[in-house]
């Protein structure tokens, strides 16, 4: 049993200088056999295995990490949250990840620092404003929480913005999401280990995945760097490495794997409360908690797993971040890296059953799956529970691809991919 | 960030480029037979390998001629370049 963190344990603790903790999760070998595993310790694939255990009852699962865990895309997003996407199955995927964020810390009892600060989005030139209004409308009937917002009303929300007239990118409104927000990306995935771990979930770091054993249309296990595991369902949560996994099992999927790319600032006092995204001329920003400025830039065109990415690309962020924020000029930049993103041809995720009996794949979050961790988990773990997909994750399917059923999120979604 | 070696201008920054994905994916011949498992696998089903692939670029910012690239997508090391219509030299 775990203790609970609480004010008391904190400063039961400070009286032995913090040397006493208990372990937030075990560091177990891997069993010979499990219910299911999943492949991908990241803040899916660890809050897959919560749900797993929490709401279907399988206790006799794990999770393999090649690296260590929350290591890949979860510690390198910008940490955005939001639901105001266009369509009504992407609202609703979205929004149900959201609703679970908003109690999540509770859950967890581990402060995942989510921050319901507003997210907002800018437009440029008459196209974005109609597409934004357009936006706005769809997620209001969705139930969602979204306002367009005039130039003046941009600057009231977020005075450090540069709305003069004559800048090359004009600030002609926006629209603001006041649920959404920010949470702390490494905390998600310990805190989803921390509870998965204590429902009897064996999470496997440093176990690499060399190959997927199939048994004609049906997996049999596991070949992995710490030997061969059986287990008749295997949920893939690789990510950029998806494609890699789907050539082990021998499934093709419509993925391109690239570079995206963040960096953040020396820190500084608080200057910017909310999180705002500009679609057309690609640069996102919010302030973390230490005071830096935390900046999302746009993904190369070509295909990479290096986990780099070109310069142009920062250079052209950077850019916008100074017409926009001109405050900012003298600022330096501490850090930079990148994260591979695998993005579908439509800009929606494949959360699905494939063709092979016994392997699921939660893919395809391209640069936005940081948001939808709570949910993404909570689905697959349906899916792969129940061998079908719950109705909120239906039309992400992989056979969308063949019927023709594409969720187009590109640019629709509030952001350039 | 790489220098890309174009078969037309020489050697040029990579910002002057356009990545055009995957290479040798070769048009239906008769697309009014194909089914709809076919045409996902022409429109959408890429290899999206990790390691040495086949891919077609364009020098978008110079000549604006394609040309394909045999490149390591694991370190971005470029390993071949030849021009669109050659023969890929490694099957």
């Amino acid at each position: 049993m775990k203790n609970k963190y609480s004010i008391f344990s904190l400063i039961k603790n400070a009286f032995s200088y913090h040397e006493n903790w208990q372990k937030a999760w075990k560091d177990p070998a891997p069993k010979k056999e499990y219910d299911a595993v999943i492949v991908g310790g990241g803040g899916h694939g660890l809050a897959t295995a919560y749900y797993l255990a929490k709401k279907h009852n399988m206790i006799n699962i794990a999770v393999v990490e090649k690296n260590w865990i929350g290591g890949g895309n979860t510690g390198r997003n910008t940490t955005i949250i939001r639901s105001n996407y266009l369509w009504d199955a992407s609202a609703g995927l979205y929004d149900h990840a959201l609703k679970i964020w908003e109690g999540l810390s509770q859950e967890l009892n581990y402060n995942i620092m989510f921050s319901q600060r507003g997210v907002m989005n800018l437009a440029h030139n008459l196209q974005d404003v109609r597409d934004l209004k357009r936006r706005t409308h769809a997620n209001r009937l969705n139930g969602i929480d979204a306002y367009y917002l005039s130039t003046e009303e941009v600057k009231k929300f977020c005075p450090i913005i540069n709305t003069s007239s004559n800048i090359r990118y004009p600030v002609l409104g926006g629209t603001l999401q006041k649920r959404a927000g920010t949470a702390r990306h490494d905390a998600v995935a310990w805190g989803y280990a921390r509870g998965a771990d204590e429902m009897g979930v064996d999470i496997i770091q440093n176990c690499e995945v060399k190959g997927i054993k199939r048994n004609g249309d049906e997996v049999e296990g596991l070949e992995t760097t710490k030997g061969f595991i059986k287990t008749k369902k295997i949920g893939v949560v690789a990510a950029g490495h998806s494609s890699v996994l789907a050539n082990m099992a021998g499934l093709r999927l419509p993925l391109e794997s690239k570079p995206l790319q963040a960096l953040v600032s020396e820190p500084v006092k608080p200057i910017i409360d909310t999180v705002v995204m500009s679609n057309a001329v690609h640069a996102y920003v919010s302030q973390s908690d230490k005071g830096e400025l935390v900046i999302g830039a746009g993904t190369d065109d070509y295909i990479s797993y290096s986990q780099k990415g070109s310069h142009q690309i920062v250079e052209g962020t950077l850019n916008a971040i100074l017409e926009l924020y001109p405050i900012f000029s003298r600022m330096r930049m501490l850090r930079q890296w990148g994260g591979i993103v695998d993005i579908c041809p439509d800009a929606s995720p494949i959360l699905s059953k494939t063709s092979i009996k016994g392997l699921y794949f939660n893919c395809g979050w391209g640069t936005g799956g940081f948001k939808a961790t709570p949910g993404s988990g909570d689905l697959f773990a349906h899916t792969i529970a129940n061998d079908e997909p719950h109705k909120l994750n239906a039309a992400f399917n992989l056979n969308r691809f063949v019927s023709g059923d594409l969720v187009d999120e590109h640019g629709a979604a509030a952001v350039a991919h | 960030m790489f220098i890309i070696n174009c078969p037309f201008c020489g050697e040029r920054d990579q910002s002057e480029f356009k990545a055009g994905g995957e290479a040798h994916i070769e048009r239906p011949k008769q697309p009014t037979e194909l089914n709809d498992e076919e045409w996902a696998e022409y429109l959408f089903m890429r290899k999206n390998i990790k390691g040495i692939q086949f891919e077609r670029w364009n020098h978008a910012h110079g000549c604006r001629k394609w040309f394909n690239m045999l490149r390591d997508t694991s370190n971005d090391e470029i390993k071949l370049i030849y021009k669109m219509g050659e023969k890929s030299p490694i099957e």
